[in-house]
């Protein structure tokens, strides 16, 4: 059961029972096992074979396979991205953009999405089970990164039979692995659009990201990182990583525009420490509402990756050679209130794409929703990026909507 | 404009369109709905890209199948390597620039060809209008108030001639725009384009 923070417990399932406990997955969608033949190498030295990967899809492959979209996730996103989530009962992460008619159009491309490497979906993570020992990896899973991440995506576009994705797309930590996908499988990528994201995470960013993971690691049902063979979970500890993270989502503005100072159910302040202000209680319900679906481990595993992620330390600090002489076609996009992943940072990559002479598009879409509104109704962002991906689909030689 | 109908592009985008060679890469600096760009790729299989600091117009630009980067002309033209195109095009931009002279060496850096096209503050009609008036012309191409013009460095041809001097540009050509829309050559002596001429064109080269 999940507790709140002050350790009462709240009646409802949490994360480590309600996907895994129950016993075999349950979970809609394809799950595929890949890498049986040929192991996955991984960046940190070892090699995972036979690697589960999770995923959805919505449309129609067209004959000569031109119409792929693969889209990314974020840190605590999954392949639910549009839809009914099967745990929380929530409707999908991108349903602004993702569905019939809509932005990242279903009735004219094929869309795909897959649990990340890592991932606690469905995709092979720290719940899977060691080859080697039979139990699960837990701790002992090795430290993935965002390249990991993707050349397990290549896999599963490989199984599905797709030479080369219209397009791959995502914000924040999906536009990490965007970025990825361009840089490592340029001639398998048409157009790449990372949304709200940088070429490598930034110290406040890392900062962020330990507070979270000792959140975690002070938990004491966390075990050492061994709570599901203890049939615990540090559901305060994830659940504190949650909000502090979820602040770093949000802007100022928001926050002052949905909350102020308003109380929560009570007239006066109470001189203590409940939750007094309406921000209080909605971050607690954003932490304890969190732990119900998604895995403590994972999230230590998956910050970890993010804050391993820079593209250009791999060319000596030279961003431009991680996009040397490349085709794709790029859209990168920021928002004028993210302060996770400011502005500025996406201009870093333009610059690098222009200083290769690549063709790369950019835009700052305003709006005061902070690092969160790739995910909110944003007219604007909407626009822009239905825009690229029509003239892109003239380039690729599709077919004009209505045409 | 269609691309199927150049006619109806802005006079002086149209002049512009015929100094450039096909197949070539081209950079247009304040692309606005990239209606030159767009006439560029479809016309002249020319590979264009370029910067504009509105969202509408990148907007525009990106549904037209067009790559285009938000952005400050005067930040941003130094991140381009040099050379990276054979042209780079400042259409009726230098003149609203806070350093003009800094665009336009930045402009020559990152392309081997420059094209300009600009307002002739020395037309006889803007002339005549402050000679009569004593106040800062507005007219049809120039719209604008003194207190809200964008155009807040004029010049005449002549100006802009003895600028490229200063700078060392050859001028490979140039053709001046009159009243009545015809375009004439600007001949070693800039006097009847300095007078006649609305806007000005003109092919630089370093």
């Amino acid at each position: 059961m999940t507790k709140d923070l002050n350790g009462s417990d709240t009646g409802k399932k949490n994360y480590a029972n309600t996907a895994y406990a129950d016993g075999p997955w349950t979970l809609p969608g394809e799950r595929v096992r890949l890498a049986e033949d040929v192991p996955l190498p991984l960046d940190c030295g070892v090699e995972l074979s036979a690697i589960d990967i999770a995923y959805q899809s919505w449309g129609e492959l067209n004959a000569d396979q031109s119409n792929a979209i693969l889209i990314c996730h974020a840190l605590t996103g999954d392949h639910f991205v549009v839809g009914e989530h099967p745990i929380t009962g929530k409707a999908g992460w991108w349903e602004t953009v993702v569905g019939p008619g809509k932005v990242i159009d279903t009735d004219r491309y094929f869309v795909i999405c897959s649990n990340i490497l890592g991932g606690c979906m469905g995709s092979t993570g720290l719940q899977s089970n060691n080859p080697e020992t039979n139990t699960p990896w837990g701790r002992d899973f090795p430290v993935i990164t965002i390249g990991d991440m993707v050349r397990a995506q290549k896999r599963l576009i490989d199984h599905l039979g797709i030479e080369k994705l219209f397009a791959v797309v995502g914000g924040s930590m999906g536009g990490m692995q965007t970025l990825e996908w361009a840089c490592q499988f340029p001639d398998h990528v048409f157009a790449a659009v990372p949304i709200a994201t940088a070429a490598r995470h930034s110290a406040q960013n890392i900062a962020f990201h330990e507070v979270g993971r000792q959140a975690i690691m002070a938990d004491p049902d966390w075990c050492k990182g061994n709570y599901l063979a203890e049939g615990k979970f540090p559901h305060r500890g994830l659940a504190v990583a949650r909000m502090a993270a979820h602040i770093t989502y949000l802007s100022e503005p928001a926050l002052t525009r949905k909350f102020g100072r308003n109380l929560q159910d009570r007239e006066a302040v109470t001189y203590g420490f409940d939750a007094d202000f309406q921000v209080e209680s909605y971050l607690r319900h954003q932490g304890s509402s969190f732990v119900d679906r998604f895995d403590a481990n994972s999230y230590l595993f998956i910050t970890r990756a993010m804050d391993y992620f820079d593209l250009a330390n791999r060319y000596d600090g030279h961003l431009t050679n991680a996009f040397k002489d490349t085709n794709v076609r790029f859209l990168v996009m920021s928002f004028t209130s993210d302060w996770l992943y400011p502005t500025h940072e996406s201009r870093e990559i333009v610059h690098a794409l222009n200083a290769g002479a690549a063709n790369v598009s950019f835009v700052e879409i305003e709006s005061d929703k902070g690092h969160d509104a790739f995910l909110l109704d944003e007219p604007e962002f909407h626009k822009v990026f239905e825009g690229f991906l029509e003239g892109c689909a003239e380039h690729r030689g599709l077919e004009r909507n209505g045409s | 404009m269609t691309p199927d109908n150049p006619t109806a592009m802005r006079v002086d985008l149209q002049l512009i369109a015929n100094m450039i060679d096909p197949n070539t890469r081209v950079l247009d600096v304040g692309c606005g709905n990239g209606a030159l760009l767009e006439y560029l790729w479809r016309n002249k299989q020319v590979d264009g890209r370029g910067i504009e600091i509105s969202t509408e117009g990148v907007q525009a630009c990106l549904s037209s199948g067009l790559s285009v980067v938000q952005g400050d002309i005067e930040k941003d033209l130094s991140n381009y390597p040099d050379d990276a195109f054979d042209y780079v095009i400042l259409s009726q931009t230098v003149q609203a620039m806070m350093d003009p002279r800094g665009v336009l060496e930045q402009t020559m850096r990152i392309g081997r060809r420059a094209v300009v096209s600009l307002p002739n503050f020395g037309y006889w009609r803007l002339r005549l209008y402050m000679l009569l008036h004593g106040r800062m012309p507005v007219s049809e191409n120039l719209p604008y108030e003194w207190y809200n013009t964008p155009n807040i460095h004029f010049c005449t041809i002549r100006d802009f001639v003895r600028l490229t001097r200063h700078m060392n540009l050859t001028i490979e050509q140039s053709l001046f725009l009159d009243e009545a829309g015809t375009s004439k050559t600007i001949g070693s002596s800039t006097a009847a384009a300095n007078w006649f001429g609305e806007q000005a064109v003109f092919l630089l080269r370093k």
